[in-house]
């Protein structure tokens, strides 16, 4: 970020210098009536508060429980996800990829930060940062280590870079124990992670199978 | 080794500052005046100095291609930025973004995929190298995956084709194609074993193998 010394001048002279160029760039343009101010925070309250990882969770819930549901989530993952209510920008094109013992899935962009936000909401910062973006296509293994993830040398990672308009979205495998569980007890197992593919479902006793290094709360990251 | 530890924030929030926030709103409402393209958009943000955008933060990098399009569309003036208002009245007709029309843009997306007019080149099983070019312009073709050899796993369609579109070409739908590549072609022989990733190319990224 810049540096902490402000210009002096006016109103905002308490302000960062990204602060003040921001709040310019507002005033200019709701000055020029080019945007609806009230449609900026509406626009993050969607992103802050209606949107986010428990639609993504859901989906993986219903897959899990309905064998056609998560063939049609294989076959045509945008019809299927829609079918939940969950659409729209940065969601137009989705493909589900599963994970089995045998093979990993991780997702990424290398490129900028193209994420499925209406299954999982706005992107962490790490997603979007240099050291994943870069190092999740050389030494996955080693990335999803750092996420207390360890995975056995017989399972295979496959990682999908979204350098297109396709946005992927990882079906974690289901824990083991959950036979009778509903959906809604099944989705509070799927972390946002595990649908990135940095971390898998949680165990029904209630440990994370991967857990960041200073642990959350399970169900969230 | 390379950029470090990916270091995740424990219950990162969504924004860490309100200026964020804003910048996102903002950013989404000016694309709704249609001047530019998702595809422009991107190569303005990246399109910068390597020192400039990896000392920025996301959002920082969100502002400067912002104020790059708004400039560069003749939204905005620089004179304007160093002031901090308006020194010229908007367009009279200018399609705006307003609150109550967000949930149904938000909903609506971009979908980019486009009736075919022309016979994929490749089939699913197909092997195929990806080409070596270096453009100045836009690509979505990354640098690590050019004159790799892998295989076609699925063909998607017709996509609009971001080399073009970011660069007022139009949009110039190609057969999109998830092309995945073995571990040692990207790294050598060192590669973390059962390794393999994919990338999403375009029909001219791709010839026969």
């Amino acid at each position: 970020m810049g540096s902490d010394h402000d210009h002096g001048h006016g109103p905002d002279n308490h302000l960062q210098p990204i602060e003040a160029r921001v709040r310019a760039l507002e005033t200019i343009l709701t000055e020029k009536g080019l945007i609806d101010p009230a449609a900026i925070d509406a626009i993050v309250d969607t992103y802050q508060n209606e949107v986010g990882p428990r639609n993504g969770a859901a989906v993986v819930a219903r897959a899990w429980t309905d064998p056609d549901f998560a063939a049609w989530l294989a076959d045509d993952a945008t019809a299927a996800i829609a079918s939940l209510d969950f659409v729209g920008r940065q969601g137009e094109h989705m493909q589900a990829v599963f994970n089995t013992p045998d093979e990993h899935n991780v997702v990424v962009c290398t490129l900028c930060s193209c994420y499925p936000w209406p299954v999982l909401g706005l992107p962490p910062v790490w997603y979007k940062s240099p050291p994943y973006r870069s190092r999740v296509v050389i030494e996955p293994r080693a990335v999803l280590a750092e996420f207390g993830l360890e995975l056995p040398e017989s399972t295979s990672i496959r990682v999908w870079d979204s350098t297109a308009e396709l946005r992927y979205l990882v079906i974690p495998t289901r824990p083991q124990g959950t036979d009778d569980w509903s959906e809604d007890e099944l989705a509070s197992l799927v972390s946002r992670d595990s649908m990135i593919g940095t971390g898998v479902a949680a165990d029904p006793d209630g440990t994370e199978a991967a857990a960041t290094p200073t642990a959350g709360t399970p169900g969230t990251p | 080794m390379g950029f470090g530890p990916v270091d995740p924030e424990p219950n990162e929030p969504y924004f860490h500052a309100d200026w964020e926030e804003r910048v996102l709103g903002m950013t989404l409402c000016a694309a709704a005046l249609g001047h530019w393209s998702l595809d422009e958009s991107r190569h303005a943000r990246e399109n910068r100095h390597p020192a400039d955008y990896y000392s920025s933060s996301y959002y920082e990098i969100w502002q400067k291609g912002l104020e790059r399009l708004l400039i560069r569309h003749d939204v905005v003036s620089n004179e304007e930025l160093a002031a901090g208002h308006s020194l010229r009245p908007g367009p009279e007709s200018a399609q705006v973004l307003t609150a109550d029309r967000v949930p149904r843009t938000l909903s609506r997306g971009g979908p980019v995929d486009r009736p075919a007019t022309t016979k994929a080149r490749f089939e699913t099983g197909d092997q195929v190298r990806t080409k070596v070019i270096n453009p100045q312009t836009h690509t979505r073709l990354p640098r690590y995956a050019r004159g790799k050899l892998g295989v076609v796993d699925k063909i998607h369609g017709c996509h609009v084709y971001p080399d073009r579109n970011a660069h007022g070409g139009g949009e110039q739908p190609q057969w999109l194609y998830t092309v995945r590549f073995d571990g040692r072609e990207l790294w050598g022989d060192d590669a973390e074993a059962g390794l393999s990733v994919s990338i999403d190319a375009w029909e001219p990224y791709l010839e026969p193998a």
